[in-house]
């Protein structure tokens, strides 16, 4: 048991948090009168059942990968980016915009795009992180409202200035787009993308930014305590300031994975995407790590994208699969239940 | 149109859509004077709009007619309180991080109150309901002029047990003994405890009363303006009753205020093809103004909203 909570503890919440959302989404089902066995038989074939489902998962993971990594960021420096759906949002837009207005090889444009999309997320992180270091208001509330003006925001741009009939604008061109033909050849024609390798690119710069350069230390350390850091002669509004940049760069390219990837194009969006506040659930469940937030953000793209097989071959309302992914966020929180639980086992009952 | 009719429209509709924000910000006044942050009121207001709809649909099944609407609100208001508790046992017990519990919560009722709903109406919205809260003139206030037209015509009995409450919460949280022990559980936990205040108890009591207000929010909001609900009825109200409760810096009738600007704003966006002079400004720009202010509070230029001190951390016995 010692040894379980010394080696094993990081990844024993999220598994035990995993495995009683799933059994407590089995007694929901069977509580109305669903078949929980054939639900998730449907919902593995979902996922495994054929290349196209794969394609499929891997794309819905694809962007959940960036916007996990964008709130494990903002995460490590002690910050908690809400904001990550209305930065998602405006990078698609700037990447799209840049995808249809210019001309150039795939080699300038492609990754011109993406850095657009990137700005755009920076800049919409950097407003709460300002107000952060500057005012000492708090990140939460001013994410969450930059998430509306974001919403209304690029549906008001688009509306002015990129409208085509069907709500939505032009096609982006063929040289900024991440679809690739062979991909969809290979997983009968799904929408799988190359933006896996960006997102992959991606959680390798996080992974190197905060653990082999002298600004992560910085950041990771303004995220363990302020008050030591400043008296260590850490600027913490620099850092402040420049995690949300980062966070929000990173989430802005999650953006772009919709514009440049899945979609093509960016339509006037009525609801939120969800790829901002999915980003939350995985970068908990991935304990804000490179390699934890990939295998999650497949476990929840796989979840998501095997809930449409469920729903039709077994009849589950797809919503299960979002009850589900809130009870592993609500177990995961609450891991003080599971220190508690193993400091109870492996001090004889004594506290 | 000249300028007395210009406002002989709006601000009725300001009222209209004012009446759910109220609430929902008088819930998360409640918790968060606790010490209990509360990102989960979107949730709560969407649980509690489900319900609505499903007991008004009900209601008028079992022959309840025009009372149906009043029961659906009892129920929400049940609603509400018991979808609070997961959110009171992760962040007071379990010490949670409280905005990650607030939001897993909001996930929760985005999936289950549309799961349920597939699962009774098998449809991906509940059916109309017939027995809405009708509008009506308030007698001899209508009379007065110019006011009586603005306020007290045509105007939902709820706007009016809206504003009510807001007292009635004023009231509590400035003049009662209850009201204090709120206070100063948010305020310093631990001089509360010395004196003999349960913290813990009184964060519970709090908690879930802010989710009875939420879930009545929602009810309100689908007896008067939407009518039925789907996935997408509830859809940043929450939110807004948050940046109300902020832009009212924590004070319940400062939350009435705010929200009532913030319905203003809305009415606007939905009226306001029909002014002259606001036609000219993208409808954008007015869906925006609420969230804008709400920033523009919190950094100090409307005045500086500082939160209850206590609110979002957890409370631990013998810690200082």
């Amino acid at each position: 048991m010692k040894m379980m909570k010394g080696r094993f503890f990081p990844i024993l919440v999220p598994v035990f948090s995993v495995i009683l959302g799933l059994i407590i989404g089995a007694i929901i089902m069977l509580v109305s009168g669903y078949d929980p066995i054939a639900a998730y038989g449907a919902l593995v074939t979902g996922v495994f059942g054929d290349s196209y489902n794969l394609g499929e998962t891997v794309r819905t993971a694809t962007p959940l990968i960036l916007s996990g990594l964008a709130v494990a960021f903002a995460f490590r420096t002690g910050l908690f980016n809400i904001g990550v759906e209305g930065q998602v949002l405006v990078g698609w837009l700037a990447s799209v915009y840049v995808g249809i207005s210019l001309d150039a090889p795939m080699v300038i444009h492609l990754p011109l795009a993406i850095l657009a999309g990137a700005l755009a997320g920076a800049i919409w992180g950097v407003i709460p992180g300002l107000l952060k270091a500057k005012f000492k208001v708090h990140e939460v509330i001013t994410t969450i409202m930059m998430n509306y003006i974001a919403l209304y925001g690029t549906n008001g741009i688009i509306r002015a200035y990129l409208l085509q009939p069907g709500e939505r604008t032009k096609d982006i061109k063929s040289s900024a787009s991440l679809g690739s033909a062979f991909l969809g050849e290979l997983t009968e024609g799904s929408r799988m993308h190359y933006g896996l390798i960006v997102a992959i690119i991606v959680a390798v710069i996080m992974w190197f930014i905060l653990w082999k350069t002298t600004t992560g230390y910085e950041l990771r350390a303004v995220g363990f305590n302020q008050h030591a850091s400043q008296y260590a002669g850490i600027n913490v509004s620099k850092n402040i300031i420049l995690a949300m940049a980062i966070s929000g760069a990173f989430a802005g390219v999650a953006g772009t994975m919709e514009g440049l990837g899945t979609f093509q194009y960016m339509s006037i969006n009525n609801a939120f995407t969800g790829v901002g506040f999915d980003g939350i659930a995985v970068s908990l469940l991935g304990a804000n790590g490179s390699i934890g937030i990939i295998v999650a953000a497949f476990l929840f793209g796989g979840l998501k994208q095997g809930a449409l097989e469920m729903s039709s071959a077994a009849g589950v309302p797809t919503e299960l699969v979002g009850i589900i992914i809130a009870l592993i966020i609500f177990f995961v929180a609450c891991s003080y239940l599971v220190h508690w639980l193993t400091n109870r086992f492996t001090k004889g009952g004594k506290l | 149109m000249d300028f007395l009719q210009i406002l002989a429209l709006i601000i009725p509709a300001a009222i209209v859509s004012a009446a759910p924000i109220i609430l929902t910000s008088l819930g998360g006044v409640l918790s968060e004077r606790s010490g209990v942050v509360n990102i989960g009121l979107e949730g709560l207001m969407m649980f509690g709009a489900f319900i609505g709809a499903l007991f008004t649909y009900y209601g008028q099944e079992w022959g309840l007619g025009a009372a149906s609407p009043w029961m659906s609100f009892v129920a929400a208001i049940v609603a509400g309180a018991i979808f609070a508790i997961p959110h009171a046992i992760a962040s007071i017990s379990l010490k949670a991080d409280q905005v990650v519990s607030g939001v897993a919560l909001n996930f929760l009722a985005a999936g289950l109150s549309v799961f349920l709903t597939k699962k009774i109406f098998d449809a991906g919205q509940t059916p109309d309901i017939q027995e809405r809260i009708n509008k009506g003139d308030i007698p001899f206030l209508s009379k007065i002029p110019l006011l009586g037209d603005w306020l007290f015509s045509s105007a939902y009995v709820t706007s009016f047990v809206a504003v009510a409450l807001a007292v009635i919460v004023w009231f509590v949280i400035y003049k009662t003994p209850f009201g204090l022990r709120i206070r100063s559980v948010g305020e310093h936990p631990m001089a509360a405890e010395t004196m003999g205040i349960n913290v813990i108890k009184t964060r519970y009591i709090s908690v879930i009363l802010g989710g009875a207000f939420a879930g009545l929010g929602g009810a309100i909001y689908v007896a008067t303006i939407s009518g039925n609900f789907s996935a997408s009825t509830i859809s940043g109200q929450g939110f807004m009753a948050l940046a109300a409760m902020i832009f009212g810096k924590w004070h319940p009738l400062g939350a009435m205020g705010a929200a009532l600007f913030f319905g203003l704003a809305q009415s606007l966006s939905i009226t306001g093809e029909q002014i002259p002079y606001l036609k000219e400004i993208p409808n954008a720009i007015l869906l925006v103004l609420p969230y804008v202010l709400t920033i523009l509070a919190l950094t100090g230029f409307v005045g500086r909203a500082d939160a209850p001190k206590a609110s979002g951390k957890p409370y631990e016995k013998g810690k200082r």
